[in-house]
């Protein structure tokens, strides 16, 4: 909220733009969320002496451009945007408005499993190429705190973490699960280095194109 | 020989090794490395160089290994895959064989965010047995890892692993050992020991698999002469654990120091009773002189001429 406030200072008249897809599900960017940011960002303004106007959007999914630009009038008559949509969403509506100063209002953080009501997980690195199948479908590069592919460090114990004491030691869960399974003959194959730079982030922003898909 | 380093040359003998700990010091003061290396020479047929142990900011090993070999010791120059990417790596290692650093010593590392640089991004480019397999490749193929790249030289290294006989899963343990002996690695040193029950179950997975006859097992004593070194050894080994028999043995003692000491002697005579033991690898926690006298009390001084 401070964080907010500081950026948007210079401003008197904003748009806070919400999403209607994931962050909606986990409760961090949707309408709700809107209007309660909406309220604090006004109150907190009024008692600074210094009222600020919020308008208040939710479309559908702000990281498609048929939705974003649904905001297009809106916009105009703000001087700045506030989004809490993830970092892609912001970033939508920054190449649509190229005119418009737009902040972003969450702090993006992971690709998640919801465990339970009100409780998310980091599951996925988004890494490229998929080894669920050699590692019983636990996820070692998300889950492991050094990416090891070829067992856990020495800092496993009684199936957490060193690091992070609350955390489930991701070796600990394949090994239990391929036991389970009978797989453990999985474990001895050694996951050879993997191609980071060739099929990961590390060769640059990753892009996706589907001519089937196209229109 | 692989490295025809004098580890090597020991092990092949059958003969049993000791090694000693040499921590570099934070910062570039050389002294350090040679007062270490005089308390050691002599005593020890190899000291172990840590590479930013505990994720700690220090000299670097390869560096603080040149120097140890210059002044007549000779180094088993650790890398951690914590800060180098598989470019960094292989560089180094050319680097390392080129300053007459003749052994290897493969891992992990300590978790950065445990150190003192916990702001750091880490790298984790390889794995531990990725790294393994790596120098192994640079040794015995002469080539790159993953390339048919020709090295311009010759990489003669003897590599070695860590194994943790006491982290979990138990039985992962022994899996992951045979992994990294598949990967290349000579010889291992294990995490200290203080859990001689556990670690005796350990080695009989290990002799059933008939892993002992495929790598040097060096077991790693850790002589604790005070309490506060029980604390610093439980902080460089996040999760170990030192049983409360020891630590009584040693707090309630009226002269902590020579009871770790005795206390030490008498677990390596007990773990040169154990089948497929190769030899022990002593550290220190800074009590370096403390090698000296273990090595004299256990009867392995002096080191043997080869």
């Amino acid at each position: 909220m401070e964080e907010i406030l500081r950026y948007l200072n210079p401003y008197n008249k904003i748009l806070l733009a919400g999403c209607g897809a994931c962050v909606t599900v986990c409760q961090a960017g949707g309408e709700k969320e809107v209007g309660l940011l909406a309220s604090g960002l006004r109150m907190a303004r009024k008692k600074m002496g210094k009222a600020i106007e919020v308008l208040e959007v939710t479309p559908a999914r702000q990281c498609e451009p048929e939705f974003a630009l649904e905001l297009t009038e809106t916009i105009e008559k703000v001087e700045a945007v506030v989004s809490i949509a993830c970092g892609v969403g912001v970033q939508t509506l920054v190449r649509h408005f190229p005119k418009s100063p737009i902040f972003p209002g969450v702090n993006t953080t992971f690709l998640g499993e919801t465990v339970a009501h009100g409780h998310w997980e980091e599951r996925c690195q988004a890494c490229g190429n998929c080894i669920l199948e050699m590692t019983g479908g636990i996820c070692p590069i998300a889950r492991c705190a050094k990416q090891l592919l070829n067992g856990p460090c020495g800092g496993s114990f009684q199936g957490k973490c060193e690091i992070k004491r609350e955390a489930d030691c991701a070796w600990r869960l394949i090994y239990d699960r391929l036991k389970t399974l009978g797989q453990l003959y999985k474990l001895e194959e050694i996951i050879p280095a993997r191609r980071w730079g060739v099929e990961s982030r590390e060769s640059g922003p990753r892009r996706m194109v589907r001519e089937d898909l196209k229109v | 020989m692989k490295s025809g380093s004098r580890l090597e040359k020991i092990l092949a003998k059958g003969l049993f090794a000791v090694t000693g700990e040499l921590s570099p010091p934070k910062g570039n003061d050389v002294s350090v490395v040679k007062r270490k290396a005089d308390l050691l020479r002599g005593y020890v047929d190899a000291v172990n160089v840590p590479d930013n142990q505990t994720a700690i900011v220090r000299m670097s090993s390869l560096a603080a290994s040149a120097l140890v070999a210059q002044i007549g010791l000779e180094p088993i120059m650790h890398m951690v895959t914590r800060d180098r990417n598989r470019i960094a790596i292989q560089s180094d290692i050319f680097g390392a064989a080129a300053l007459d650093i003749k052994n290897i010593l493969c891992m992990s590392g300590v978790h950065h965010t445990l150190g003192n640089q916990v702001d750091a991004k880490n790298v984790h480019d390889l794995d531990s047995v990725q790294l393994i397999d790596c120098v192994r490749t640079l040794r015995d193929q002469g080539t790159l890892l993953g390339g048919e790249e020709k090295i311009e030289g010759k990489i003669e290294l003897f590599i070695g692993a860590v194994m943790n006989p006491f982290a979990d899963p138990f039985e992962f343990q022994v899996t992951r050992l045979a992994k990294k002996i598949r990967a290349g690695a000579d010889f291992i040193q294990t995490y200290p020991l203080y859990d001689i029950k556990r670690f005796k179950e350990w080695m009989t997975m290990v002799r059933d698999r008939g892993l002992d006859k495929k790598v040097y097992i060096l077991v790693t004593l850790c002589p604790l002469g005070s309490e506060e070194m029980i604390r610093d050894v439980e902080n460089e080994f996040p999760r170990m654990v030192v049983p409360d028999e020891i630590v009584n043995r040693i707090v309630k003692s009226e002269n902590s120091a020579a009871e770790g000491v005795k206390l030490c002697v008498d677990q390596i005579h007990e773990i040169r009773e154990i089948e497929g033991i190769h030899g022990i690898h002593l550290i220190n926690m800074g009590w370096t002189e403390i090698t000296r006298q273990i090595a004299e009390m256990s009867g392995l001084f002096p080191r043997p001429k080869i």
